[in-house]
């Protein structure tokens, strides 16, 4: 194993949306930490505050108390060493720019000379597996191209952390099992570190070299788990490997516990 | 990786276009000549003198307007309508960003700028000639004092509403607030800007004509008025003819950037509808 450090901390966060109607707890306690190079899944039952979990990891939302943490640097604002993909490609890619033009935005107010931008650009592009479709708008994609731009403009911005909202809960089955396999492969031969949010629970055990099962809100880790299925993944063979039916029940015993409030705070 | 099977959606191109145009071209122009011959027959065999024929008018038109009359009345008309209607644009888009991204600004200005924009602009006409007579600068004014609320109202409706996923994409990339007004307040807003300038142009010829009707010894309104008084009736309807085309000409100008700026936002409703 070799040597990670901590990349991102998260000590006893807590947010409370306040409104007329009376306060909301929306992430009651969360603490873990990640280290770099690694794949984070986070998985919860829907309405628990995943979202927002993210949102104030990446410097989007204050949290209402508590501590992030990056690279022992406090998070208080949106950060270059942080890159979301957010779930709405449709809303998160600007129509008026062409695919390259989208994944270039971040990369302007970098000192970068005009031939490493460039140079960024084309590589990521050619990453996701688009340079046939640079000089087209994203209206003119489908929705999985739609996405696969969005993860170029993220690895273009050259992050430490890609963070990823349920970025495939709006592609159809097969789109999404391509895209998957896309986040392995950038984490691999990149090194990227990748915080990966979601509701699928094969998704998450399929992707994630760690899951944390979060319970419903007000939310806390539930369960920090391990999945020790091998390095090299792919769609048929890893999904059919006992010790993966084996985590995705454990992970879905988890969830059902959280939903029925059954689990109890640490 | 599959991807390089994915199709890219294209816009239909070609194949027969100029057929296409020159059908659109008939169709355009068939109910207008329809309409001037049923005219010409109308006032034929009619005696009132105030419906000359097309004929005449069309007569009436070459004698009056192509020669010095285009350089002293209509020139300076043409002008005075693209300075306003281009003060109107930088006025109502420069002022509508700031309106629409400052928060306390549009609550200070907002119940001012319903008020101002309820007063019909002619009636500013003798406050503004007390204030700056006679002049290219009083006509422009007026001119503005019209065209610029449509296009400010709807700039600020514009920029207010940049959707929420956007913004958070360019404040989790940290865009800073210039590429951030470049690539993403204007371009999100511009459906609506170039709704507010279509309504500020015709406002804007409106006001070049009455303008000049008021106090003027030049320029399109004022010659169609001196016609009009003089009883040379033919004469009058080639005014109002050039006027017309004038419009014409300013819509047919107005389409062309449209297209050219909106090119994203009508690419999109094509893809939506197939």
């Amino acid at each position: 194993m070799p040597d990670r450090s901590t990349l991102l901390r998260v000590e006893h966060l807590r947010k409370v949306y306040e409104s007329a109607n009376g306060d909301v707890e929306a992430i009651g306690d969360i603490s873990f930490t990640m280290r770099s190079g690694e794949l984070v899944c986070i998985v919860g039952p829907s309405g628990c505050g995943k979202t927002t979990l993210l949102k104030c990891l990446a410097g989007l939302l204050r949290p209402t108390s508590g501590l992030v943490e990056m690279d022992g640097q406090p998070v208080t604002g949106p950060s270059p060493a942080m890159a979301v993909v957010f779930q709405e490609y449709g809303r998160s890619l600007y129509p008026w720019l062409t695919v390259r033009g989208n994944v270039e935005l971040p990369l302007r107010h970098k000192r970068l000379s005009r031939q490493e931008r460039d140079k960024l650009v084309t590589d990521a592009i050619e990453a996701v597996g688009l340079a046939h479709a640079a000089r087209s708008h994203p209206w003119q994609l489908s929705g999985g191209m739609q996405q696969r731009v969005a993860i170029a403009r993220a690895i273009a911005y050259q992050p430490e952390v890609l963070i990823m909202d349920e970025p495939f809960a709006a592609v159809d089955a097969q789109t999404r099992a391509d895209l998957e396999d896309l986040v392995r492969e950038l984490h691999r031969t990149r090194k990227i570190s990748v915080l990966f949010v979601t509701h699928d629970i094969d998704e998450s055990v399929y992707l994630g070299e760690r899951v944390l099962v979060l319970s419903a809100s007000p939310t806390w880790v539930q369960e920090d788990l391990a999945v020790d299925l091998p390095p090299e993944r792919d769609q048929i063979t890893t999904r059919a490997l006992p010790r993966f039916t084996e985590l995705r029940t454990h992970v879905y015993d988890q969830i059902q516990r959280a939903k029925r409030g059954q689990a109890v705070a640490p | 990786m599959s991807a390089h099977t994915d199709r890219i959606a294209r816009r239909s191109r070609g194949g027969g276009l100029g057929r296409r145009v020159a059908a659109g071209f008939l169709y355009s122009l068939g109910l207008p000549f329809l309409l001037l011959v049923i005219w010409g027959l109308a006032s034929s065999s009619s005696t009132n003198r105030f419906f000359p024929g097309p004929l005449t008018i069309l007569e009436a038109f070459r004698e009056t307007w192509i020669g010095p009359a285009f350089v002293d009345d209509v020139l300076p008309s043409l002008y005075r309508l693209a300075l306003g209607i281009a003060a109107s644009i930088v006025i109502g888009i420069a002022a509508g960003t700031l309106i629409g991204l400052f928060r306390p600004l549009r609550e200070l200005l907002e119940p001012l700028l319903e008020f101002f924009r309820a007063i019909p602009p002619p009636v500013l006409i003798p406050v503004v000639m007390l204030l700056l007579g006679i002049t290219d600068t009083m006509k422009v004014v007026v001119i503005v004092s019209g065209a610029v609320w449509p296009i400010l109202l709807n700039t600020i409706d514009g920029v207010r509403a940049t959707d929420s996923v956007m913004s958070e994409t360019a404040d989790s990339f940290q865009i800073t607030w210039w590429e951030r007004l470049r690539f993403l307040v204007l371009p999100a807003a511009s459906p609506r800007i170039m709704t507010g300038v279509r309504q500020g142009l015709s406002v804007a010829l409106i006001l070049m004509v009455i303008s000049e009707m008021f106090a003027s010894s030049a320029g399109l309104g004022y010659r169609i008025a001196y016609f009009q008084r003089n009883y040379l009736i033919a004469e009058m309807w080639s005014g109002i003819l050039l006027l017309g085309l004038v419009g014409v000409l300013l819509a047919a100008t107005f389409g062309v950037v449209e297209r050219r700026v909106l090119r994203w936002y009508h690419g999109i409703r094509e893809v939506n509808r197939a």
